[in-house]
């Protein structure tokens, strides 16, 4: 049994009229370890996928299964990196991150639970600023607190939902690679749902394809056919990622002309 | 287009001059017993220049006067708050509670202090609690509904944070709802520190207790009315000043 399992996911809600239905039957499996991305069209029903595998909102049909226990509520063991960073704005950069780590580890000691919290603000980078407030933060920043924080709660999965849809191009790249990084030097299961193809290539094992909504399900599979450690400089020119993105562009492109 | 420096001094100088004009001329004029702007002054100087002398109960220097109006604010603000923020948690936080206290407030809020304060004797048998209940009573409304709508109006993400990370209901409080809503409580606070300032006159007129507000009433009866214009201008003034210190708090829970 795949260590993630979700089996025809629907969901619809109520739109201003009738039921708007965004999810319409979405299977997903993933091994332990991997890094899965679903690349869609903005609109298409992301962000309802992750809430629906983080525990957030309940699917009206399916079943999600990780880890052998079923999927009923949000928890710690499926860390989110959400869209718009929410990040506690009263609290400091360390006061964030150390309440997803109190939260996770009671039972350790105050002091290990520092080290903890220490350990991945400096995973980030963000020793430096660890007592400023968000609003104090560029939006990388913001973004690096995001993810130390959802790393902090040691998660099984780990979801990301579009983590880097607000930064500038350049940041944006930074930040990938920071992530190819702190993946290569820990390993979790990660699902990155995003929108930008070139992001999900470089970072993730397999693609999976959202079509446009509504009623959106997962297309085929596409395997990423790239060495690790991936360096980007490398990576545009060579054969496998123009696949891979020839892949994936053409079936969203194929889904749309269907649709029209 | 933002006033000039000159003009921002200038204006209200000019503003204040015209009032004063008026006031004089209305004082001639029309309303022959109101007393002139420099009869107020002559008449009201000792209070205002030994603002802490005692020569009776009655008849004390505006700044000890106004000190004990403002030890009864605070006391009837403070139980205010006490029984307020909670109250407009509880009434933010469940839709049960929300249910059954909402048409009652909305009922209360708008019943006068001057119908309270007799009420508040009756209970009470003295006129000191009595003044206190009814400043608390009438002040408390906005912190309850202000507090009641910041905890409705705080941001999902901010409540998904706390349910991925399944925070007990404690730590969700204390770490998420109560630090969300902090803007909108002291909005609330800043509200109910102004009615609770309106309240004070009708309180101490009603009670004839020493304060702003009796002294007001005794003058009145003792057909002093330079010292009405005298106690109206210090009422006026604490009120504002109050307001102002009030603002400067919830300016700055606002950008945190």
């Amino acid at each position: 049994m795949p260590y993630l399992e979700a089996r025809g996911l629907e969901k619809s809600f109520r739109g201003s009229d009738g039921p708007v239905r965004v999810l319409g039957g979405v299977d997903l499996s993933l091994e332990e370890g991997e890094f899965v991305a679903i690349v869609g069209y903005s609109g298409s029903g992301k962000t309802t996928l992750v809430s629906l595998l983080g525990g957030l909102a309940p699917p009206d049909v399916g079943t999600m299964v990780l880890d052998g226990a079923p999927i009923t509520g949000p928890g710690p063991e499926r860390g989110i990196v959400f869209q718009q960073y929410s990040l506690l704005p009263w609290m400091s950069v360390y006061d964030n991150v150390a309440l997803a780590v109190d939260a996770v580890n009671p039972r350790l000691s105050r002091l290990e639970r520092r080290r903890l919290t220490e350990e991945f603000i400096a995973l980030v980078n963000l020793t430096p600023a660890q007592w400023k407030r968000p609003r104090e933060l560029s939006g990388g920043m913001r973004q690096r607190v995001a993810v130390a924080r959802g790393l902090a709660m040691q998660p099984k999965l780990l979801l990301m939902d579009e983590p880097f849809s607000a930064l500038d191009a350049l940041t944006r790249a930074t930040l990938q690679d920071e992530l190819l990084r702190i993946w290569g030097a820990r390993r979790c299961t990660v699902v990155l749902i995003t929108n930008d193809v070139d992001e999900a290539i470089i970072l993730a094992d397999r693609i999976y394809p959202l079509t446009p909504g509504p009623g959106a399900v997962l297309g085929p599979v596409i395997e990423v056919a790239l060495p690790r450690p991936r360096v980007r400089q490398h990576l545009s020119l060579s054969p496998g990622y123009q696949k891979a993105r020839h892949a994936v562009v053409e079936f969203l492109r194929s889904c749309r002309r269907a649709r029209a | 287009m933002p006033p000039r420096p000159l003009a921002r001094l200038l204006l209200p100088l000019l503003g204040l001059l015209a009032v004063l004009c008026l006031w004089t001329l209305i004082s001639q004029t029309v309303a022959t017993d109101l007393p002139s702007p420099l009869k107020t002054w002559q008449e009201s100087r000792r209070y205002v220049l030994e603002p802490f002398f005692k020569d009776g109960e009655m008849n004390q220097g505006i700044g000890r006067l106004a000190y004990y109006s403002l030890v009864r604010v605070a006391k009837g603000y403070l139980l205010a708050l006490l029984i307020g923020t909670p109250l407009g948690f509880v009434l933010g936080l469940s839709r049960g509670f929300h249910g059954a206290l909402d048409p009652i407030i909305q009922f209360l809020r708008p019943i006068s202090p001057l119908a309270w304060l007799p009420l508040g004797l009756v209970v009470f048998q003295k006129s000191e609690p009595a003044a206190i209940f009814t400043i608390a009573v009438c002040a408390m409304w906005p912190t309850v509904i202000n507090t009641a709508v910041g905890v409705r109006s705080i941001s999902q993400d901010y409540l998904n944070v706390g349910r991925v990370l399944r925070l007990s209901r404690l730590k969700m409080l204390v770490k998420i709802i109560v630090p969300a809503s902090l803007p909108y409580v002291f909005t609330g606070y800043r509200l109910s520190l102004g009615i609770a300032w309106l309240v004070i006159v009708a309180a101490e007129m009603l009670t004839g207790t020493p304060g702003v507000g009796g002294f007001l009433w005794q003058e009145y009866n003792s057909l002093v009315y330079s010292h009405i214009i005298l106690s109206v201008l210090t009422i006026g003034a604490i009120g504002f000043v109050l307001d102002r210190l009030m603002g400067l708090v919830e300016a700055r829970m606002k950008t945190s």
